[in-house]
């Protein structure tokens, strides 16, 4: 395998005296898909945090295609432009009908006429299935809307890596479907994508690796077959059997 | 996923058409008389797919209609009843009492009204102008000062500690007070190029006391967009101004809107201070008027007119507040 497209070393976190991430290695590489899981708390957010540096890390490097993201003399608004981020509460800019939306940073920050940006936007809602939402604003969508728009927004930038942030978390069960849909589309079409997530049964059908989490630590790394199955370290045989027995 | 009352269906993975069912709320106040427990056939729309065509009312819904429609009928009687009561009381009082010959004879002469309106009138434009002039600066300033109070700039340290000096004092100054301290005091100082006509100085004075009060609304709407937007600008790649100008500022302004909206009707108002400088706007021409005659009926003609244009932008201040309770409470249901 040749250089990975986001390879992290050693990273450390910390809020005030908490310490949320302790030299985390990761790499992912083109193509992959990666899933974090773990308990709350456990550093998945922040982690992906750090890779678009919202948060600024403590230790440790970044590079996102042999760019090292973590130098502070690096731009961040043109490191960030490179990476899609979907949250957990999608955050949709309510102001903004759903097109507006979707065709704010390629029209402002990548200079895309707005004709041809929202040409690229109708093709991404088509795809997602909103193409009759485009001129409603967020608040009147259904969470799953929502969090489809969100995941249009973010790829509507032609992003090289996109960070799902436990992006069913907030949706009702019967909406999880539609959205996980999208994302195993996505992976299909080859993007790359680290993703924070609860769902077990989709990390299973679409990861390439997962990671287990706990306090800071990836405590077991492999593939999800691997991992979800036939897990070797204990607290990841804890995790699963408190969440599968939740089903 | 709530959406409060404003569209059916969208809570539906995908909007399956769910006819509107006529939902038996009942009119606020209306106790229908045994409305869910009798034992009349319950008239519940079939839920299943085929049958959902138009539906009718039950003849038990159509009654439950004919009850509030009359609770309705005769509640508005109450109201308009009681209104006329409670005004006409108003006025015997105000008839009965002992000045009121006088009173009558001084605020409420017919031919002074007519014979001062015009001019009044005419002095009320000035009032007119003044607001559209000092509204337009007050928003240009007192944006720059709210976002000058927002931003964390370090080479921007020395324009926030003025920016908060000078909020707190021009607040803290009764706005009659500024009015004569501009309209006298800048024409004292004898500096170059400083204007003389005294519906400026006014319009400055305005223009001071009322940018701190915008200054203040508008930094609480800038705070209280949600750190998460701007999380989500900066994630997609915006710059901090960027961020500003397209995601943060309009949701910004659209928080705020009716408090604005209230500054802006205090304003209108206020521009009558300026007649202690002298220029003939509607206050002055009336006192001038009402100091001729010893009649002060010019003064109610001048209360009109203020009335005529605070009352519809007081109108559309509540509605605006409506609306943002409204959607407050819609987002707050998610």
């Amino acid at each position: 395998m040749n250089e990975p497209l986001l390879r992290i070393r050693g990273l450390h976190k910390r809020y005030g005296s908490r310490t949320v991430l302790r030299s985390v290695d990761l790499d992912v590489a083109e193509h992959e898909v990666v899933c974090l899981i773990g308990g709350s708390g456990s550093g998945k957010s922040t982690l992906l945090r750090c890779v678009d540096l919202l948060d600024v890390v403590d230790d440790g490097t970044v590079h996102l295609g042999g760019t090292e993201l973590t130098d502070p003399r690096l731009d961040a608004d043109v490191a960030r432009r490179r990476i899609g981020v979907v949250f957990q509460a999608y955050n949709l800019f309510p102001h903004l009908s759903v097109l507006d939306n979707i065709t704010l940073a390629p029209r402002i920050v990548h200079g895309v006429p707005r004709r041809q940006a929202e040409e690229t936007a109708r093709g991404l809602l088509a795809r997602l299935g909103l193409a009759d939402k485009e001129r409603d604003h967020p608040d009147r969508l259904s969470g799953g809307q929502q969090q489809r728009a969100a995941i249009a927004r973010a790829l509507a930038t032609e992003p090289e890596l996109l960070l799902l942030d436990e992006i069913t978390s907030a949706l009702d069960p019967e909406l999880v479907g539609e959205v996980l849909d999208v994302v195993a589309d996505l992976k299909q079409r080859g993007m790359t994508i680290l993703m924070a997530t609860h769902e077990m049964g989709f990390a299973r059908q679409v990861a390439d690796r997962v990671c287990f989490l706990e306090d800071g630590v990836i405590r077991e790394e492999g593939t999800a077959e691997q991992v979800l199955t036939d897990p070797r370290h204990p607290s990841t045989r804890r995790f699963l059997s408190r969440v599968l027995d939740r089903r | 996923m709530e959406h409060g009352t404003t569209e059916p269906g969208t809570a539906g993975p995908e909007n399956q058409a769910v006819p509107d069912r006529p939902t038996p709320t009942p009119a606020p106040g209306t106790p229908a008389p045994g409305a869910p427990s009798s034992g009349a056939p319950a008239p519940v729309a079939p839920a299943t797919g085929a049958a959902e065509e138009e539906h009718r009312p039950s003849p038990r819904e159509q009654e439950r209609e004919r009850f509030r429609r009359s609770r309705r009928r005769r509640d508005t009687w109450i109201a308009a009843l009681s209104t006329l009561a409670f005004l006409g009381l108003l006025a015997a009082a105000a008839v009965a009492s002992p000045g009121w010959d006088r009173v009558h004879g001084l605020f409420l002469d017919a031919g002074e009204f007519r014979a001062a309106l015009p001019e009044i009138l005419q002095g009320f434009w000035l009032n007119v102008r003044m607001f559209l002039v000092a509204e337009a600066l007050i928003l240009v300033l007192g944006l720059a000062v709210a976002l000058v109070r927002v931003t964390r700039a370090p080479g921007l340290q020395p324009l926030r500690l003025a920016a908060t000096v000078y909020v707190d004092v021009f607040r803290g100054v009764p706005t009659l007070l500024l009015v004569f301290l501009v309209g006298f005091g800048l024409p004292a100082l004898r500096l170059q190029g400083t204007p003389s006509q005294p519906w400026v100085l006014g319009v400055i004075a305005l223009v001071l006391s009322y940018t701190a009060y915008v200054a203040e609304v508008l930094r609480a709407g800038l705070e209280s967009v949600h750190p998460a937007q701007r999380n989500a600008a900066r994630a997609l790649g915006l710059s901090g101004s960027q961020t500003l100008r397209h995601v943060v500022l309009p949701q910004a302004v659209r928080n705020v809107l009716p408090p604005l909206l209230n500054d802006f009707i205090a304003l209108q108002k206020d521009t009558a201070l300026v007649a202690v400088l002298g220029p003939l706007e509607a206050l002055r021409v009336a006192q001038i008027k009402a100091d001729y005659d010893f009649n002060y009926t010019p003064y109610l003609g001048a209360a009109l007119l203020f009335i005529a244009v605070t009352v519809p932008l007081t109108r559309v201040a509540d509605r605006l507040q409506r609306r943002a309770a409204q959607r407050t409470r819609a987002e707050a249901a998610r």
